[in-house]
């Protein structure tokens, strides 16, 4: 790795710093503002000025927020994430279980999506404008038109209830073997591929099209090369970048977003308990999950980032 | 196919012929109404050995139950002091026992107390039941239910405002201790058979291991997912449960907990939206349970304020409100007509005489015109706050329509409806949860210095009676001063209830020894010890 490469990495990696530390900052404000207010909602009808000021205090909720803020930031340093207010356990024992899923979940759809989108985008652009570009085309766009939470009812009604194939709900546990697991993954997993791989497969297809309508990719066709050296070789590397960041953006969304698929499969991931922890305003819960999500986020851009950096071949000397 | 198949014939209906037969209604009288309902004469006779045969069926030991909730977070609780969703209330009934225990019936049935006696219904005398076991190994003693109760008597405890009238608690010995209110209250055994009153040991502090001397032992919790319970084998009430084991979870979407039982992952889904009822009742492997409970949304018009002040308007709504229009096309039959009063109709002192005002466009006019009204329009709020308040509103305007009365629906979000709209008149709606006694009704929602005084309905006389029947302990009077008091509500109160809205939960045809409870649906939320499973 050359000096320029690794500057570049560096100031990269820096970059992500500062905006986990925005990132931070901006959660803990903004659910300081979120309406309605924990001490009262967990006093109920008995909440009297005096016992407000009480609980108050013992929650340390009097302190200034900036004051609030550092200690929230030295906790989640250490590891330390704190107690959910509503039910005093600690929030990482709340996410712990509920993080594994989310994230099996978001493997397996990965693993499914991602190979098949960048198929599908890299052959329809080799043979753009021929009838197989077509279907996909317009099979991804029409895929990508209809909500999730029809794709996902429609597949219940048919796989669950009318051939009793898959079960209804992806209920986690007492689930053993390996096809035990397909089944109950089989339907979440289809639902998330439709939503994420159009966008997936629309921009590798714009991207490769872009860097084969370039002079050196013609100039390669010209000397001779064979249509397959020329995607593989000459093309796809420099489409790399935008394909990279096509896919993290897609996959961002299957740690945060998936919040309808959680509910119709009853499937206990990460969106179902931030949207618990924001209706009993639970505030370390809300800030957490936040934050995990905010983190997802920006790994998966930086990888994105680093992967276009790293696979510039002007940057190696 | 049998040769007596009935088309329409669906589960709901078995249910009734099965209800019918528990209350003892003989096979004569049974043949007559089906006949009279155009069911052939062999096709009667086959049904009603198999609902019959339903009745009688004893119950079996063995096999495991997953039944659903449909609300659940990170809040739930295994504390019953500080339980507050269904969800927390089905797993506490597992795993806790209660003094007391409301039946089908609405009568008291004793469950960890022996007896409950007092002579002036102040002073009560609890005795417990010999021999009962918390899942720790303790024996339960009158510590362990003083402990409980104290707890309730807690500022931040859900039932706070009941158990604080529990001035003192004077243990006698070890399964005997006194209850010494601060009034007279006669319902004391009631509010014992509350959700929140489930006993736990003494000195409990983490609740996480749902210690209690229920009939379920916890097995695994995580709050927001789910529970497993394993039979208690020293559980005190004879062959029950009947379950080898029990799971508990929640699926908040509705479609998805109907698929849920379709697919037979789950085996009773509580709470099931009147929109699936059709769909499930075509089911051969599904029935319905559907419990009438004291549900209601009413129609508000202030007795202080312009148009409710005026001498007629209120008697001309009750007349022109539609009653079975809402229970049939808004409720979709999951509602019974009601009184225009709050005490429903499986409780013990409903007033049986007091008959809902027909529909009766022409009489409402009259009134409307004595009022000096008629023609006026006049605005009602209406919001998807209080239950199906919208569809009520329409189909009054539809009905002022008719004659002249020009009724304007604003419709308002539900967000802040009941702190910005609720009770800030002049018309708007409420609705009401079940409330276990109609002293707590009536203290409520109609006493004259009542917090939630909806229509601002003032009467000394009813604030004597409410006061003089509480402290009463013999029964027949009791139920006739509160008969009056319905018939009082009923007539001068500004508050319209056109129907009692019923719970429908739905569960496979092998679970069995399910029964409808004035507490709320899943059998006022008890069920798991009393259920099995036919092979």
């Amino acid at each position: 790795m050359s000096g320029t490469m690794a500057r570049l990495v560096l100031f990269r990696l820096g970059v992500m710093l500062v905006s986990l530390v925005i990132v931070a900052f901006a959660v803990f404000f903004a659910t300081e503002m979120l309406p309605g207010n924990v001490v009262e909602i967990l006093l109920g009808q008995s909440a009297t000025p005096q016992a407000v000021a009480a609980l108050r205090h013992a929650m340390h909720l009097d302190q200034p927020a900036f004051v609030q803020f550092l200690h929230w930031l030295a906790g989640l340093l250490s590891g330390n994430l704190g107690h959910s207010y509503v039910n005093n356990i600690s929030v990482s024992t709340l996410i712990g279980e509920r993080l594994a899923n989310s994230l099996r979940l978001a493997a397996i759809t990965t693993v499914v999506s991602v190979p098949i989108s960048l198929a599908l985008g890299i052959t329809s652009a080799i043979f753009r404008g021929s009838l197989y570009d077509r279907i996909v085309s317009v099979v991804s766009i029409s895929v990508v038109s209809v909500p999730e939470f029809l794709v996902a009812t429609t597949a219940v009604l048919i796989f669950a209830v009318q051939l009793q194939w898959l079960p209804a709900l992806s209920l986690t546990n007492n689930v053993h073997g390996w096809f035990g697991q397909l089944k109950i993954y089989a339907m979440p997993v289809m639902t998330l591929s439709f939503v994420i791989s159009a966008q997936m497969i629309r921009m590798t297809r714009a991207a490769v099209i872009d860097t084969l309508n370039t002079p050196y990719c013609e100039m390669a066709l010209l000397k001779g090369s064979s249509r397959r050296r020329v995607v593989l070789r000459h093309a796809l590397p420099n489409a790399l970048g935008p394909i990279a960041n096509a896919v993290a953006l897609s996959l961002s969304y299957l740690i945060g977003g998936v919040i309808i698929v959680e509910t119709i499969f009853d499937y206990p991931g990460m969106a179902k308990l931030m949207v618990d922890a924001v209706s009993t305003r639970d505030i370390p819960l809300i800030q957490s999950c936040a934050m995990i999500f905010a983190i997802t986020y920006l790994l998966l851009v930086t990888i994105a980032d680093l992967m276009i950096i790293v696979s510039n071949p002007r940057l190696r000397k | 196919m049998t040769k007596w198949d009935i088309t329409n014939w669906t589960s709901r209906d078995d249910a009734m012929v099965e209800e019918a037969i528990r209350h003892g209604v003989s096979r004569r009288d049974l043949l007559k109404m089906l006949v009279a309902g155009g069911v052939g004469l062999a096709a009667g006779g086959s049904i009603i050995t198999r609902a019959s045969a339903a009745v009688a069926s004893t119950p079996k030991r063995g096999g495991s139950v997953t039944a659903a909730g449909w609300s659940a977070s990170t809040a739930d609780t295994l504390n019953p002091v500080m339980s507050s969703l269904s969800t927390d209330y089905v797993r506490c009934a597992a795993l806790y026992n209660r003094l007391t225990f409301l039946d089908e019936h609405g009568k008291i049935q004793m469950e960890l107390a022996e007896s409950i006696d007092s002579k002036d219904a102040k002073t009560w005398t609890v005795k417990l039941r010999k021999g009962v076991t918390f899942h720790s190994g303790k024996t339960l003693t009158a510590d362990d239910v003083i402990y409980t109760l104290k707890l309730n008597k807690q500022k931040s405890a859900k039932a706070h405002s009941l158990a604080k009238q529990m001035e003192r608690f004077k243990k006698i010995d070890d399964r005997t201790f006194q209850i010494i209110l601060a009034n007279p209250n006669a319902d004391l055994p009631v509010i014992l058979s509350l959700v929140h009153f489930f006993i736990v040991q003494d000195g409990t502090t983490d609740f996480s291991k749902g210690n209690g001397t229920g009939a379920f032992v916890l097995k695994e919790f995580k709050p927001g997912v789910r529970s497993v319970m394993d039979r208690n084998p020293n559980y005190w009430k004879e062959n029950q449960p009947y379950l080898d084991s029990f799971e508990f979870i929640a699926i908040s979407d509705n479609s998805a907990r109907v698929n849920a039982l379709l697919t037979n992952q789950i085996q009773l889904a509580g709470s099931i939206n009147a929109l699936s009822k059709r769909r499930l009742e075509k089911e051969k492997a599904i029935k319905l349970l559907i419990s009438n409970s004291g549900d209601y949304t009413d129609l508000i018009a202030r007795l202080d304020m312009s148009p409710g002040d005026k001498a007629g308007f209120v008697t001309g709504l009750k007349y022109l409100i539609n009653r079975d229009v809402i229970r049939h096309a808004v409720m979709r039959d999951l509602a019974v007509v009601a009184n225009d009063q709050p005490i429903p109709p499986n409780d013990r002192y409903y007033n049986k005489n007091l008959a809902p005002k027909p529909y009766d466009p022409d009489k409402a006019k009259h009134y409307f015109k004595k009022a000096g009204v008629l023609g006026q329009s006049i605005p009602i709020v209406a919001s998807p706050a209080a239950t199906s308040s919208v569809d009520m509103a329409l189909v009054l305007q539809q009905a002022g329509d008719s004659i002249g009365m020009p009724f304007k629906v604003k419709r308002v979000p539900s967000a802040g409806y009941w702190s910005n709209y609720w009770l800030k008149g002049p018309i708007d709606f409420g609705n009401i949860n079940p409330r276990p006694t109609p002293d707590i009704l009536f203290s409520l929602f109609y006493a004259s210095d009542a917090p939630w005084n909806e229509s601002h309905f003032k009467s000394e006389k009813f604030d004597k009676m409410l006061v003089q029947a509480r402290g009463m302990l013999d029964q027949n009077k009791r139920k006739e001063i509160y008969d009056e008091m319905q018939v009082m509500v009923s007539e001068h109160a500004g508050t319209v209830i056109p129907v009692w809205i019923a719970n429908m939960d739905a569960m496979s045809t092998k679970l069995k020894g399910l029964r409808p409870n004035p507490l709320g649906g899943l059998m006022g939320y008890s069920f798991a010890e009393y259920v099995w499973l036919d092979s």
